[in-house]
């Protein structure tokens, strides 16, 4: 479960707030849209939900944990239980496809049987296991937004999140990608979907979160 | 498969950002200069303790043929650049001389008065025509004063080497903090990854202090395989002082006169220094993440 209360967020002391008084809450194994133009703050919050960010007042509350009287110490072990798929993959450019997606799961100190057995698994799952050791600069924008994706969910996690996961592809790769979105909330994740890709959201009708100018304006 | 569980060990691709080149060749230098001066300080401290048997008697008085010893030693003592006057033992004195006289001495030894200073005196010759003056007859040694200058002499080289021997400690550390930071800056990208997937500070430093450490290591090892044979040399040029003789070949010179307990502490104190040096800049660097 993902809970926000009265949450505001700012990027500096005298800084304006990017986020203001956002308070909902999303079930567990829920799918939504994180809607809004560009600035709105879709980025912020999604950072605030996979704790690249520290809400500045309010309380947020990811799987459970109430982040404003968690240690900093504490994050880590909650981080690896939400996936993140970023709009420029961030893949890591001097490591293969397999030791990319491997990173979470070696993070995690898991077995290396067990990362070979995981990792060919969901290379296979996101349609991807002929390219295991390829590069990330050898392969499309969409297969590498697929590999991101893998990485993203080899820990099986509770929650994912996406930022304009479709952004830099075109749209047989952006729906390619979005099915396996899809697959992943049909397993039981929560998954929130940051986009202004209108069409595929008219194409895959879930719930919606909508911002303007920082302000949830709609939920539902 | 052996090349990807090779990078699969090392995610933050710091094999190439901390090369093995660079960083083991500066702190080569330096390992090198470290055990030069490990080396200069043992050197004095040998001296200093060589030394310390002679300034501990600063200077000896040998009194006249039928001078009244307790008269001089009262005397003596109640100069105020005296500490100690004290008569010398003629078993000693015959024990020094038993080489000269053989054992059965059938001269007459001569009493001597050997005198500890209170300190050490700008003007040596001026003290012993003082105390010629007061105890008449008497022939006063000085050399001891010389010997507790040289000594003062090598206690300083030795703190000087002590000193030098921080400083670069000091300049090794600058150096591989500069050096870390470079490789942060190079992997940024890669640790912020890194860190939203879970990994803790003290993971990601560890990888990148282990690196590290082995790099330095590494390097001081060398300089300090470096630094022996002209160790080595040293000690045999200055073997003839001591009595030795000057050595023919590489494997004749005077190796076990090397400090190797301290040399061998060189490569494990400075792995320790990068170890120590690269988790404290990335856990401060790590602080600013989330």
């Amino acid at each position: 479960m993902v809970r926000f209360a009265e949450v505001g967020l700012r990027y500096g002391e005298s800084a304006p707030e990017v986020l203001r008084d956002l308070s909902f809450v999303l079930e567990p194994g829920s799918f939504h849209w994180l809607l809004g133009a560009s600035g709105a703050g879709k980025t912020s919050l999604l950072r605030l939900m996979h704790l690249a960010a520290r809400a500045t007042r309010g309380e947020v509350e990811v799987l459970g944990v109430a982040l404003s009287r968690t240690r900093r110490a504490a994050l880590p072990a909650l981080r690896r239980r939400v996936g993140v798929v970023y709009q420029d993959f961030r893949l890591l450019p001097h490591l293969p496809v397999f030791d990319n997606v491997a990173l979470p799961l070696r993070v995690a100190g898991r077995a290396p049987h067990q990362i070979r057995a995981d990792v060919t698994e969901i290379l296979r799952w996101v349609g991807l296991a002929p390219k295991a050791d390829a590069m990330p600069a050898a392969l499309s924008g969409g297969e590498q937004q697929r590999v991101a994706i893998a990485r993203a969910v080899v820990m099986r996690p509770a929650l994912l999140v996406a930022d304009e996961p479709t952004g830099n592809l075109d749209i047989p790769q952006a729906r390619r990608v979005l099915s396996l979105l899809r697959e992943m909330h049909r397993l039981g994740t929560t998954v929130v979907v940051a986009t202004h890709a209108e069409t595929l959201v008219a194409e895959y009708p879930a719930a919606s979160l909508r911002l303007d100018a920082g302000r949830l304006v709609s939920h539902g | 498969m052996t090349l990807r569980r090779a990078r699969g060990r090392d995610p933050l691709g710091l094999r190439r950002v901390l090369s093995d080149r660079l960083l083991p060749a500066l702190v080569g230098a330096m390992g090198l200069l470290a055990a030069l001066t490990l080396a200069g300080a043992r050197g004095a401290a040998d001296l200093a303790s060589r030394w310390e048997g002679g300034a501990a008697t600063a200077l000896t008085v040998q009194l006249a043929p039928g001078a009244a010893t307790d008269r001089a030693l009262a005397v003596l003592e109640a100069m105020p650049e005296i500490a100690e006057a004290r008569l010398a033992d003629p078993a000693r004195l015959a024990a020094l001389l038993r080489p000269w006289l053989g054992d059965a001495i059938a001269i007459p030894l001569p009493k001597v008065i050997e005198l500890r200073l209170a300190r050490l005196p700008a003007d040596p010759a001026a003290l012993a025509g003082r105390i010629a003056a007061l105890v008449p007859g008497a022939q006063v040694e000085a050399h001891g004063v010389w010997v507790a200058r040289l000594l003062a002499l090598a206690r300083s080289l030795q703190a000087v080497a002590v000193a030098a021997l921080v400083l670069v400690a000091g300049i090794a550390t600058a150096v591989i903090a500069v050096a870390v930071r470079a490789g942060i800056a190079a992997r940024r990208d890669a640790i912020a990854v890194l860190h939203a997937l879970g990994a803790t500070d003290a993971d990601i430093a560890g990888r990148f202090a282990g690196r590290v450490a082995w790099l330095v290591g590494l390097g001081a090892f060398g300089g300090t395989v470096v630094a022996a044979p002209i160790l080595a040399g040293f000690a045999d040029m200055a073997a003839p002082l001591s009595g030795g003789r000057v050595a023919e070949g590489l494997l004749d010179l005077p190796w076990q006169r090397l400090p190797w307990a301290e040399l061998a502490l060189l490569p494990p104190a400075a792995a320790l220094i990068g170890w120590v040096t690269a988790q404290v800049t990335l856990r401060l660097w790590l602080r600013r993440l989330p």
